[in-house]
């Protein structure tokens, strides 16, 4: 059981806004910053264009953990999208609990395109929380 | 017909995807961590992949030449390149499709460099992890469309928002170039902060000398439409034709004749010689001088039209100036506009200002007036205010008369003045003077966190002009940092240093009065010597730091603009778009973007205004292409992406009772479509299906299998 934990390689889905969190993502890599491989990200233009179904599409195919980056508060290039983003992960992060996947495993970061540490910082994190909670129950793979 | 040929697009067969994969090694930037022989011959599996190369620099001229080519031998119809980032180069490969005659909206990106191969060294997980990237880019590349990018005209026109240095620069270079500009200042003169200041470090020009030759051109430009005494009320429209509503506030003096043009009001300033009330503090002077209620607010106004101040005039007031009253001024001015009496004849019905008036321009019924303009751009310039001094109670600012900050000490200085340039203190010369940096800027207490990048540089003149006028002063300023980084001020503060002025590290913690005397102790620690120190003062100067003007909320809200945590104005890119912001066609320039002294914040109006006739030049403007739609079929009118939308782009359609995207406006952040609970608002290239897909491709090892 205990190999198996160690083996185990969480997947993140991560959705970030175009303006902050992968410019930041972008900053990490050209800094040679090192986090592990285990977040894919997909962009968008802000943070207030995912849909809590992204989120739940994403749990529901099987992904351990979903990450959401916006920019900071008052600084979301369309002037306040990230507080919309802020509410509705909030929300559905209770909904997830009911669901049976631990809130946990969703995450939402402000990191400002001058934050590639912070963003390598997060991404270390969250996937060691992940490696933690083990496999997510709804993973078939 | 239009709608005819719509008809006719949408029923044209879209064309079955052919993609084209291209790996770039980037030298050994991505090959060196990444197997790009397995993620190219993994990519020619994926669906509707039908070329998959390998390039040393695929943005290179030889690597954009292989894809040209495969596009025009109509192999491929989509592109994909496994590389940098978009935000590098999406532009780049953009244009390589425009070029091979391919809409650049199906060209995407795959990045395996900044987000793989330079964060990880372990070869086989970034190999997976580039396998898994390409394979939901091209899941998304399946499902991309065309995107059309509309032009729009350019109204040759530009209002420049904010009268001082920057505002002023900004307004004389694009009417220079031949344009219009509408510039608007809610003061009754152009000039801005800098007209109050003595001497400009560190060439010690004097300010008035320099500026108010420009403030002239200003006034007399033909292509400038100066509106002073004015503000903003309402921005609506966007780049190219924006609309804009400005309120002229009543001066109670007429300017102009509203016909002809012609100035009416000379300046003659008898009417401020006449006026009954003489003691109201002077806003230009900071209060430390007084006016009358009929006032030009300095000597060297543009305009030069007198104001009469609403909120002090007893006439306006209290409808009642002497014995004449607003009734019996109505129809004594009548009479001697009609040349039937002089006002000698009623002197007794009309206020001094009134009689005292040869061209006979005062009118106390003048109402608001609202302007109406489209222009095709907008600076906005509205500059800075000094942080409130009484945010550090410990140095007790407005407890001791002896205590200024320093915009109230440069008026001191000024030869234009309260004290014609004199530095007097409750009737007296003083002869220990006490400077304290960093007053309210780099602090968490008072909430401003920033540098304010002037206050070093304007103590230090400071010092030197007291120097001059008082020749045995013993002045010590306090500082944490002493910041000189500009061209030629590093010398000025060694220059002043050699003048005999006591530098000491280490802020006051505390600013009190010496019992029996009016004498000031300032207290604090010298953190070079590591002990307290207590020095006494006649005249403790505030370095007082700079924050965004009074009514900078207002124009967030107008023009929508996004501030930055310290509540300047965010620019589009700290560093290579300086004045440009999120809304395309407006850009800031000078304090207002943050703290900044005179060059730097004429350098950036220029650039402001460089930016502008970009699209006052060309005459076109490109509207942004990712923005949002409505479904009609799906839409059901619940309205909840109305409210949530920061643009106001949404409207609903009544009598469809459906939402409509205002294309002009929508700036495209997909908020609706992130709300919306029907599916129904949707962002062009970001589409639901277009992210399903890619997570769908993401989690394609976990899922169970549908
Ligand atoms: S643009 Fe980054 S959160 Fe809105």
């Amino acid at each position: 059981m205990a190999t198996e934990k160690e083996e185990f390689e969480p997947l993140i889905v991560g959705i970030t806004c175009n303006w902050c969190t992968y410019a930041a993502a972008d900053l990490a890599g050209t800094s040679r910053l090192k986090y592990p491989p285990n977040i894919r990200l997909l962009r968008v233009m802000c943070s207030s264009r995912i849909h809590p179904s992204f989120i739940l599409y994403s749990f529901a195919r099987g992904a351990d953990g979903v990450f959401i980056g916006g920019c900071h508060p008052r600084e979301c290039h369309y002037i306040d999208g990230n507080y919309k983003a802020l509410r509705r992960i909030e929300l559905l992060r209770r909904m997830l609990e009911q669901f049976g996947i631990e809130p946990e495993r969703l995450r939402l970061e402000w990191c400002s395109a001058a934050e590639g540490a912070k963003y390598a910082q997060v991404v270390t994190d969250f996937t060691a929380k992940l490696k933690e909670l083990g496999p997510s129950p709804l993973r078939s793979g | 017909m239009a709608e005819e040929k719509e008809e006719a697009k949408k029923e044209e067969p879209v064309e079955e995807p052919k993609i084209g994969v291209y790996v770039c090694h980037c030298g050994i930037n991505i090959k060196n961590t990444v197997d790009i022989d397995a993620v190219r011959d993994y990519s020619a599996t994926l669906p509707n992949v039908v070329i998959a190369k390998d390039y040393m620099y695929v943005c290179s001229d030889p690597g954009q030449e292989i894809i040209k080519a495969d596009i025009r031998e109509g192999k491929i119809n989509r592109v994909i390149v496994a590389a940098c980032s978009p935000r590098l180069h999406e532009p780049t490969f953009r244009g390589t499709c425009i070029a091979a005659g391919l809409n650049p909206f199906f060209f995407e990106m795959a990045n395996i460099r900044e987000q793989c191969s330079w964060v990880w060294e372990d070869r086989a997980a970034n190999t997976e992890k580039s396998k898994d990237i390409v394979r939901a880019t091209v899941a998304r590349s399946n499902l991309l469309e065309p995107i059309e990018e509309k032009i729009v005209d350019v109204v040759p026109e530009t209002l420049v928002i904010g009268g001082g240095i920057s505002g002023m620069y900004a307004a004389l270079d694009i009417a220079s170039a031949g344009y219009k500009v509408h510039l608007v200042e809610r003061l009754p003169s152009i000039g801005g902060h800098m007209l109050q200041f003595d001497k400009t470090f560190p060439t010690l020009d004097c300010a008035a000398c320099i500026l108010t030759p420009r403030m002239v051109d200003v006034g007399k430009h033909p292509n400038i439409n100066l509106l002073t005494y004015s503000e903003v009320e309402e921005v609506g429209g966007s780049v190219g034709n924006f609309t804009v509503k400005v309120r002229r506030k009543p001066r109670y003096i007429v300017e102009k004749d509203p016909v002809t043009g012609a100035i009416v009001c000379t300046g003659c300033g008898l009417c401020a010689t006449e006026c009954r009330l003489k003691k109201i503090p002077n806003e230009f002077d900071l209060g430390l001088g007084l006016r009358p209620a009929a006032y030009l607010p300095m000597p060297q106004a543009v305009p030069a039209c007198y104001t009469i101040d609403p909120e002090k005039c007893i006439m306006l007031t209290k409808g009642k100036c002497g014995k004449a009253t607003l009734e019996s001024t109505r129809e004594a001015i009548k009479r001697i506009k009609s040349g039937e009496v002089t006002p000698e004849q009623v002197k007794d019905e009309i206020p001094l200002c009134v009689a005292t008036c040869g061209p006979n321009c005062i009118d106390f019924d003048m109402k608001d007036e609202i302007v109406e303009l489209n222009v095709g751009t907008i600076i906005v310039a509205t500059g800075t205010d000094v942080i409130d001094p009484n945010l550090q109670p410990e140095y007790k600012y407005g407890v001791y008369p002896n205590v200024l900050h320093g915009l109230e000490l440069e008026r001191l200085l000024a030869p234009n003045g309260p004290t014609q340039g004199k530095v007097i203190i409750k009737g007296k010369e003083p002869r220990d003077i006490v400077f304290v940096q960093c007053a309210g800027s780099r602090n968490k207490q008072t909430g401003y966190e920033y540098c304010s990048r002037v206050c070093c540089m304007y103590s230090i003149k400071h010092a030197h002009l007291i120097k001059e006028r008082i020749h045995d002063a013993n002045i010590s300023i306090l500082y944490q940092d002493i910041r000189a980084y500009g061209k030629a001020f590093e010398e000025f503060y060694d220059r002043i240093k050699g003048e005999g002025i006591n530098f000491r590290r280490g802020l006051a913690s505390e600013v009190y009065q010496k019992p029996g005397s009016d004498r000031l102790v300032v207290r604090g620690e010298d953190t070079m010597l590591g002990e307290p120190y207590e020095i006494e003062a006649d005249l403790v100067v505030l370095a007082t730091g700079l924050r965004p003007a009074d009514g900078v909320e207002k124009v967030v809200e107008m023009t929508k603009l996004a501030q930055s945590a310290d509540k300047f104005f965010l620019e589009a890119h700290p560093k290579l778009r300086p004045v440009d912001t999120a809304v395309d066609g407006i850009f800031v320039a000078g304090c207002c973007q943050g703290p900044k002294d005179i060059p730097d914040s004429v350098a950036q109006a220029k650039a402001a205004s460089s930016a502008s006739l970009i699209y006052l030049g060309t005459g076109k403007a490109k509207l942004e292409a990712i923005i949002s739609e409505v479904s009609e079929d799906l839409c059901t009118g619940c309205r909840t992406c109305e409210a949530l939308c920061p643009y106001d782009a949404l409207e609903f359609d009544a009598e469809k009772k459906i939402m409509k995207v205002n294309e002009a406006i929508c700036k495209g952040c997909g908020c609706c479509g992130g709300t919306c609970p029907s599916g129904a608002a949707s962002m062009r290239h970001f589409r639901d299906l277009q992210i399903y897909a890619q997570i769908e491709a993401l989690t394609e090892a976990l899922a169970p299998p549908s």
